[in-house]
């Protein structure tokens, strides 16, 4: 009978347990730097904007791309130069950081990004631009020949 | 809006701007020239063809300030690959065997008319936009590379490796094909290509770059002056680079 109690208060207490393990085991919610210097308001309220950005930036990414059209309200790089700002050390977050504003939630989400596969993870202002020199190949070594104009050759 | 009064101001605003844009540092050279005011919301419209007039008998050998400045504005970084290292403008020397007569020139996409990249393109990443300008769009690019293959100027080059510091304006990315993109970002936002600049600032002049549709721009003045050929135009592609002194 001792025993059947002790089993009991046995099976009792880690009843009690589960929820606190399962409170350690959850994934815990990712910090959002809320970008600092520029103090104004996201172009859409902030529900709306979490939810739906993607469909705003594929939007404006094909007007963009195939109209010309280069509006900033949508744009990535516009999104990019609000969010992602130097933290107090002049340190910027790049994509891979768990710092930066599209890495932590995307992280959290599961969801991967391909954006900054190609687009700049920071403004353009602390990217840093190098001069590139033409290669021997890209200034001088094609030599083409060509046999004249009467016969072909380069038209 | 209908396309005719659209292209009646559009006229009217690249006539005002280029009288008053247009700065000029020594006789025949201008520093810069609008063409065009477009505003950021309205899309681009076949009323405006860009084009190229390049004068070989100003394209110095040996001065590659064009490619230059081509690979700075793109970002362009090499691998010291030169047969897979992207370029978009390549310096070009012609031969002829007959007299032993050298000329350079540069080579950059042609943008046809009628783009054989645009003909093979799969995904219809590779388009041609209203004003002409040729491009490839790489959200859908599949990196397939029959545009690459298809091009008769091998304009096109493939992107093999991951890329890090991209610049801002010029978004590009592992596995997909690329190619001189007139600056669009800079066109549209009332500019000229970064090789023109380079070439005007260098003091050879030997590009320009404008609307080929509109008579009174500076391009179809020359053109219409002094003529200007296409490369392969036994191919009927309709450039819109043009060549002088071949």
């Amino acid at each position: 009978m001792i025993n059947r109690l002790i089993q009991f208060a046995l099976f009792l207490a880690v009843l009690a347990l589960l929820p606190a393990a399962g409170a350690i085991a959850e994934t815990p919610f990712p910090t959002i730097h809320v970008p600092e210097g520029k103090g104004v308001k996201c172009v859409q309220p902030e529900e709306e904007i979490k939810r739906n950005h993607m469909n705003y930036i594929l939007h404006q990414r094909d007007e963009t791309m195939h109209d010309g059209i280069r509006t900033k309200t949508y744009s990535l790089a516009e999104c990019i130069n609000c969010h992602v700002q130097p933290d107090k050390n002049g340190h910027i977050a790049g994509i891979e950081s768990d710092e930066h504003f599209c890495h932590s939630c995307h992280e959290y989400a599961a969801v991967q990004i391909d954006c900054f596969e190609c687009h700049a993870d920071r403004p353009q202002k602390y990217i840093r631009r190098a001069t590139v020199k033409a290669t021997s190949e890209q200034g001088l070594r094609e030599v083409l020949v060509a046999r004249g104009a009467e016969s072909g050759g380069m038209k | 809006m209908s396309t005719c009064a659209d292209k009646s101001r559009r006229s009217f605003l690249g006539k005002s701007a280029a009288i008053a844009g247009t700065v000029t540092i020594a006789p025949g050279i201008f520093l810069h020239q609008v063409a065009s005011a477009k505003p950021d919301d309205e899309a681009v419209t076949q009323s405006v063809r860009w084009g190229m007039l390049i004068d070989t008998s100003k394209c110095e050998d040996g001065c590659t300030d064009c490619v230059d400045a081509c690979n700075t504005e793109n970002g362009l970084t090499g691998h010291d690959r030169p047969r897979t290292d992207t370029q978009y403008i390549r310096k070009v020397t012609l031969r002829e065997i007959s007299t032993g007569h050298e000329l350079s020139l540069p080579m950059l996409c042609q943008h046809c008319e009628t783009p054989p990249c645009v003909d093979v393109c799969p995904t219809g990443a590779s388009f041609r936009r209203k004003d002409g300008i040729v491009l490839v769009d790489k959200h859908i690019c599949i990196g397939c590379r029959y545009c690459m293959m298809a091009c008769p100027y091998k304009a096109r080059s493939f992107v093999h490796e991951k890329l890090e510091n991209q610049t801002l304006s010029a978004p590009r990315g592992k596995g997909t094909v690329e190619s001189c993109n007139l600056c669009v970002r800079r066109v549209d936002n009332d500019g000229i290509p970064a090789c023109v600049e380079a070439c005007n600032k260098g003091r050879h002049g030997a590009m320009i770059f404008g609307d080929l549709n509109d008579p009174d721009s500076r391009i179809s003045r020359a053109l219409k002056k002094h003529g200007g050929k296409q490369i392969r135009a036994d191919l009927q592609l309709n450039t819109g680079v043009r060549y002088q002194g071949i």
